[in-house]
């Protein structure tokens, strides 16, 4: 997860007073019938890494065109450190973009490409390339000013576009997919690079991603989005494990969800019948809903304990009496070296996913067909209405 | 991708490429024959280089040629401006008014018979001398604005299709970084493009070095172009020193091509690795 | 997905700045010139400099006599010459355009199928033959169909046949000529097309059954129509109206409407007349041409 740099370790999205530094107003785009982005507000705070995440479609490349300037929203404001920016074109903006193709230009070399946003600025040609050197030294591409972009690596390339896009020292840095073109190995060590960097310059950073990992690693805050509306937003962990809807739930990591009925609806806690589960669930906390209202518990794979005896009822232990546990037998197990997946299926046909660590070498093998108690805390299940 | 092709096709291809290329190789062999009748080899006497020198002494011929090059040249370089600017226009403004026609008007020259557009031209430089005087008989100027009509239509596509695969990323980021328009199209897209601009220019040059039909009604006395003087030879049969003409226009063109392609080549790789 | 353009946010008076000047100068030097024809093919011959009569003229102090002639079209109609130089012009062009298909698509599928590097060489080589000037390639089948030309001096060496044959100056000259001067008119649009194809779909079609022959008739044919349709526009439209190549190969017998164009108004000086030929000419082919026009929409469209 992300560390939050140094200006957001304040949590100011959480402090009413704070000016947002980024303000997107009701901001509608469409294309002729067709609704890209649909009447979209955020705020985004200086210093933040801000993750759009969503996938294909759903709106988060429009939206941050928009805030490149390059589409003008069909209504709405965006005002950028106060100053409304709507119809501003990009190069007048205080904004730039790093873009997912990179967009090197192929006909200058490394140092001019770098170079390129100070000269249009008309910076005195010494500070120019006094900038470029010490950017260049920054994404740990010091020697090659003079290389051209066909003669470098992917991973190279992306650094150039990133130095390119930092030099000017830009208000908002837009990143469009930064991570995708990489692979495996060199993404989790570039993402660690990249948070290290926003971190020293204090540029806040908007990146529009649909890898859920990348989102979770590098966001102080993530918007997810559907449809061009953003369903929720919030911190990873408030993403993860307080989604507000059914599709963030299971958008965002793995999960389990169970339709059900409200039985008991009291301030402390819930209990819900659910026909899918062939048990009850009960949460130790309160939910606003109709009564009789249709309910889905969602809950975490990791989040379930999974034995060959029954668990011990009450005091510490998980399930909570007769509710939160239920019985299956293993159809799949996927090992995955950390950890395993187990494929539980219950009598009334639900399939369960259940993640156990693989923390002993020799674990009570759990085989296939092994008939076992699935159980869980009272805390653990999370109710969403929609 | 599967690559095989049945022995139908390499026969066709075998067959096409022979039936292009004989006519061709033909004529460089008989360039080097001694006879006046061209076709009928003298084996006493060839191979011979005699027909060069008659024809680097022909004065018709070389004025000619002179001329041709002062219009291909003048031609090329005004097409070229013409022709990019309505290439990168219709290829980035999806919307202007008049764009149907523009676009219309640049895909007409490709296929008119030349017949008619050298009438046309023909008609309207005497319409506008009996009116405004201009231009006072015919000539270079008259063949040059001529040739820049039909050329533009070329380097129109030929920078359209150019524009079709550039990326706009490439325009967007420099946008981002502060460039105008402008400047990003000079700065950016012009440098980029440069090889469909130089492959414009070299096929408007051609084009008009090549041209007999709108030359021929679009000139005047003493302006006769290379192709105008070997068609009035040529229409009276074969001629040893056209052969000879023909060698020296396709060792030239061959040179040019290759060269060309080449270094096209190279830039569309760079271009891509640079992605 | 939405093409993007970084140049949408120019206004119509940018647009404008760039586009105005090929505008205009196409509008004076080839659209003006037509009305100007028009208006010729009404006028009478005069023998004078310009050799029409003027159209409009002042007659007297105030009144304007617009003299409307309409015998050279009526001419043209009635002599059978023009008729059937112009019925002649479009039998050739679609016989040539024919047996340029014939020719180039096996030769434009063949480039299609082959490896990169091989296709560009073959690119290459059928690309050569354009650049090099028309006129001397015609020329050289002059030198190739003659009576003592390398053709008959080659059959008549391998004893083939004994005297030579008659090629030069014949229709079979002039569809020669013309085949071979518009065979890669052809070949590069058509391998334009077919370059884009999936050659999977062959793949998939003969897994589940197909033979060869079928699987291009009923799949690579119908795929490539776009390539085929510019191709014989691109071969058909200015066929129609070729001068030089049955002014060279064809022989006082190959009536091609562009021939009587020239004579009409090189040798007869008749320039109302030729005039009236041009536009007849025009006519005839703005359909194919508005038709050429539209499958290249078509297949831009398709590509993106």
């Amino acid at each position: 997860m992300a560390n939050s740099g140094a200006a957001v370790k304040t949590a100011p999205w959480r402090d009413p007073a704070a000016r947002p530094y980024v303000e997107i107003e009701r901001v509608t785009k469409s294309f002729g019938d067709f609704k890209a982005v649909d009447d979209v507000s955020l705020k985004i705070y200086q210093g933040e890494i801000f993750c759009l995440l969503g996938a294909s479609g759903c709106g988060k490349t429009t939206l941050l065109r928009m805030l490149g300037g390059f589409e003008t929203p069909t209504s709405g404001r965006i005002l950028i450190d106060g100053e409304d920016m709507t119809g501003v074109p990009p190069y007048e903006r205080p904004v730039n973009m790093m873009f997912q193709s990179y967009a090197l230009f192929p006909h200058m070399n490394v140092e001019q490409n770098v170079a390129f946003g100070l000269k249009q600025d008309g910076v005195p040609k010494a500070e120019i390339a006094e900038r470029v050197a010490t950017m260049l030294e920054l994404v740990k591409l010091g020697g090659f000013g003079k290389r051209k972009p066909h003669q470098l690596s992917g991973g190279q390339k992306q650094r150039v576009a990133l130095a390119r896009s930092l030099v000017k020292r830009p208000k908002l840095l837009l990143l469009d997919e930064p991570l995708g073109a990489l692979d495996k190995k060199l993404r989790e060590h570039t993402q660690f690079e990249l948070i290290g960097l926003q971190d020293k310059l204090g540029v806040t950073f908007l990146v529009v991603t649909h890898d859920q990992e990348e989102a979770m690693t590098l966001a102080s805050r993530i918007g997810v989005m559907d449809h061009g509306e953003i369903v929720q937003a919030g911190t990873p962990s408030e993403i993860y494990e307080f989604p507000s809807s059914k599709f963030v739930a299971d958008f965002v990591g793995s999960v389990n969800i169970f339709e059900g009925k409200l039985l008991e609806d009291e301030p402390e806690y819930v209990r819900i019948v659910s026909e899918e589960l062939g048990g009850t669930i009960y949460v130790s906390h309160g939910i606003s809903a109709a009564p009789e209202a249709v309910v889905w518990a969602a809950v975490r794979p990791e989040k379930i304990f999974m034995s060959t005896s029954p668990p011990q009822s009450d005091g510490g232990g998980s399930a909570h009496g007769t509710d939160n546990v239920v019985r299956g037998a293993v159809q799949d197990i996927a090992y995955l070296g950390d950890l395993s997946i187990y494929l539980v299926k219950l009598p009334t046909g639900k399939v369960v996913r259940v993640t156990q660590p693989n923390t002993s070498r020799h674990a009570e093998a759990i085989t296939w067909d092994q008939q076992v108690y699935l159980s869980w805390d009272a805390s653990s299940p999370v109710i969403v209405t929609r | 991708m599967n690559y095989r092709r049945s022995f139908f096709i390499l026969t066709c291809l075998a067959f096409g490429f022979a039936f292009l290329y004989v006519p061709i190789l033909s004529m460089v062999v008989f360039s080097f024959n001694a006879s006046k009748l061209v076709t009928v080899w003298d084996s006493a006497n060839s191979p011979t280089l005699k027909w060069y020198y008659s024809l680097l002494h022909n004065d018709e011929i070389l004025d000619a040629a002179w001329i041709s090059l002062k219009v291909a040249v003048m031609n090329a370089s005004g097409s070229v401006i013409l022709g990019t600017l309505a290439g990168f226009g219709l290829a980035r403004f999806s919307q202007f008014r008049g764009r149907f026609t523009l676009n219309a008007m640049t895909t007409a020259p490709l296929v008119m018979p030349e017949v008619i557009t050298g009438l046309s031209l023909l008609l309207l430089f005497v319409a506008l001398e009996q009116t405004i005087g201009w231009p006072a008989g015919r000539g270079i100027t008259t063949m040059t604005i001529g040739h820049m009509t039909f050329s533009m239509a070329y380097v129109t596509v030929v920078v359209q299709s150019r524009m079709a695969t550039f990326d706009t990323a490439l325009e967007e980021a420099a946008m981002d970084l502060g460039a105008r328009p402008v400047k990003v199209f000079f700065l950016i897209t012009l440098p980029i493009i440069f090889p469909a601009i130089l492959s414009g220019w070299l096929l408007a040059f051609t084009l008009s070095w090549d041209d007999l039909v709108i030359s021929s009604f679009t000139s005047g006395p003493g302006s006769s172009t290379l192709p105008m003087v070997v068609f009035s030879k040529v229409r009276l049969g074969v001629s040893p020193e056209i052969n000879v003409l023909a060698t020296i226009t396709i060792t030239v063109v061959t040179l040019m091509i290759v060269g060309v392609s080449f270094w096209m080549s190279r830039a569309a790789r760079i271009e891509k690795a640079g992605a | 997905m939405r093409r993007r353009n970084p140049f949408s946010r120019i206004g119509i008076s940018g647009r404008g700045l760039v586009v105005t000047l090929p505008y205009l100068w196409l509008l004076l030097f080839f659209v003006v010139p037509f009305v100007i024809v028009l208006k010729i093919s009404f006028s009478d011959i005069d023998l004078a400099i310009p050799p029409y009569k003027p159209l409009i003229e002042w007659v007297g102090k105030n009144a304007l006599a617009i003299r409307v002639n309409f015998n050279n079209y009526a001419f043209l109609f009635t002599d059978s010459l023009y008729i059937s130089a112009f019925l002649n012009s479009i039998k050739v062009a679609f016989i040539s355009t024919l047996l340029c298909l014939a020719i180039g698509y096996p030769i434009a599928y063949g480039i299609a199928r082959s490896t990169p590097t091989t296709r560009n060489i073959l690119l290459l080589l059928v690309v050569l033959p354009f650049w090099t000037s028309l006129l001397l390639r015609v020329y050289a089948w002059i030198g190739l169909l003659k009576a003592n030309g390398v053709i008959n001096n080659v059959l008549i060496w391998l004893g083939v046949i004994h005297e030579p044959i008659t090629m030069l100056y014949t229709p079979f000259a002039m569809y020669v000529g013309i085949v071979y001067s518009y065979l890669p008119f052809l070949i590069l649009p058509l391998y334009a097309n077919l370059e884009k194809m999936d050659w999977q779909l062959l793949e998939a079609a003969e897994d589940l059954g197909c033979r060869p022959w079928q699987a291009f008739y009923k799949i690579t044919l119908p795929l490539s129509r776009n390539g085929i349709l510019a191709g014989s526009m691109l071969v058909f439209i200015p066929a129609v109206g070729e001068f030089v190549i049955p002014a060279l190969l064809g022989g006082p017998n190959a009536l091609m409407i562009g021939r009587v164009l020239w004579d009409e108004f090189f040798s007869n000086r008749a320039w109302p007349v030729a005039s009236a030929v041009a536009i007849l000419l025009l006519i005839l082919l703005v359909p194919f041409m508005m038709w050429y026009q539209s499958v290249q929409a078509r297949e831009s469209a398709g590509t993106r």
